[in-house]
């Protein structure tokens, strides 16, 4: 059986059908992410002095990832182009070069970005108790400067099992830079370029903290946001690139024999949705990173 | 809306990220006047700038090649 309007247009849309498939997908997809970047609006908008983070992701990689995605873009539609022109083995090399960045774009998410926020630690300290901690807060100073309160110590947790041992009392902290010079002008704003760890050791102890977890989604609302959003989109680029592969495969070379236009029309409706995807991330990477 | 058109869409969106960047670094470079984000600001507006260079080969290819759906 033959599947009507794959190549021509309906008569009373005047679109072929995947088209008009691929844009109330996408209408959908848009209340979706709609919905997730409201949320993260009014948290961030409700939170309280010196409880959302800034600088805790790492720009330079973020970056890398947002010129790899618009790289991606760049490449499908011109491997959509080579299909209108006929030149399958062009077509060939341009998917697979998007495919590459997508895969790249995953595995250094993946692999590298949320796994060093799993071995991130910070601990939220009580009201009553921020300046016994002061000389790693510095909210004289901050106050001073006319800045947000310091609340959460952070760094690179010694003693693992503090975080279930009910019998250890106190956390050790490998401080980061901003703990560890908490006055020093430079620490007066967020760091964007990542700086390594300090030498200094903090003891915390588990009275003292209101709440203390590692970057996982559970720590803050920042996180939680992150990587639902993150995540989320992360699933969006994976589903691209299997079907990208898909086109890629032989199953795409016998397509093109047997009717070329059916085939860089698929591809031209999972371009569109690919270019969604990178969309939204030109969104994500300044809410997040930058801002 | 067709491919070619969404590609212009967002060709405009990242140009607009890129130049937004610039201006982000440079507020940071008035701010700490860290040598690493005046580098960071000439790259955005260097990309900005390739984007919409990019941005208008792309239509003039689309054009006569004559890729319209």
């Amino acid at each position: 059986m033959d599947i009507p309007y794959t190549t021509t247009a309906r008569p009373d849309t005047g679109l072929w059908n995947a088209k008009i498939g691929i844009w109330l997908f996408l209408a959908s997809e848009v209340m979706l992410f709609g919905g997730l970047f409201s949320a993260y609006v009014f948290l961030r908008l409700d939170a309280l002095p010196g409880y959302w983070p800034h600088g805790l992701l790492n720009v330079p990689v973020g970056t890398m990832n947002t010129a790899i995605l618009i790289g991606s873009s760049v490449t499908v539609v011109l491997a959509w182009a080579a299909l209108k022109m006929r030149q399958f083995n062009r077509y060939k090399i341009y998917m697979g070069i998007t495919i590459l960045c997508g895969i790249i774009f995953l595995a250094v998410k993946l692999a590298y970005e949320w796994p060093d926020k799993f071995q991130h630690f910070g601990a939220y300290i009580r009201q009553d108790r921020l300046e016994k901690y002061e000389e790693y807060l510095g909210n004289h100073h901050m106050l001073e400067r006319g800045l947000e309160p310091r609340v959460e110590i952070t760094g690179h947790l010694h003693n693992h099992d503090a975080l279930h041992d009910p019998n250890i009392h106190e956390y050790e902290v490998q401080l980061d830079q901003v703990n560890a010079a908490p006055t020093d002008p430079a620490s007066d704003r967020p760091h964007f370029w990542p700086l390594p760890k300090s030498q200094k050791i903090a003891v915390i102890e588990k009275a003292d903290v209101e709440h203390a977890e590692m970057f996982v989604p559970k720590h803050n609302t920042f996180f939680a946001t992150y990587f639902t959003i993150t995540g989320l989109h992360g699933l969006h680029v994976l589903g691209g690139v299997i079907v990208f592969t898909y086109f890629w495969l032989p199953i795409g070379a016998n397509l093109y024999k047997r009717n070329p236009e059916h085939l860089a029309n698929r591809v031209e409706v999972a371009g569109l949705f690919w270019h969604f995807v990178d969309l939204v991330w030109i969104f994500v990477f300044p809410l997040f990173y930058l801002l | 809306m067709s491919l070619k058109g969404f590609h212009i869409v967002f060709i405009t969106f990242s140009t607009l990220l890129a130049f937004g960047c610039g201006i982000w670094c440079l507020q940071l470079v008035q701010a700490t006047g860290a040598a690493g984000y005046t580098v960071g600001a000439i790259c955005s507006f260097f990309a900005a700038l390739g984007l919409v260079v990019y941005g208008f080969w792309f239509y003039r290819k689309m054009k006569r090649l004559g890729i319209f759906t």
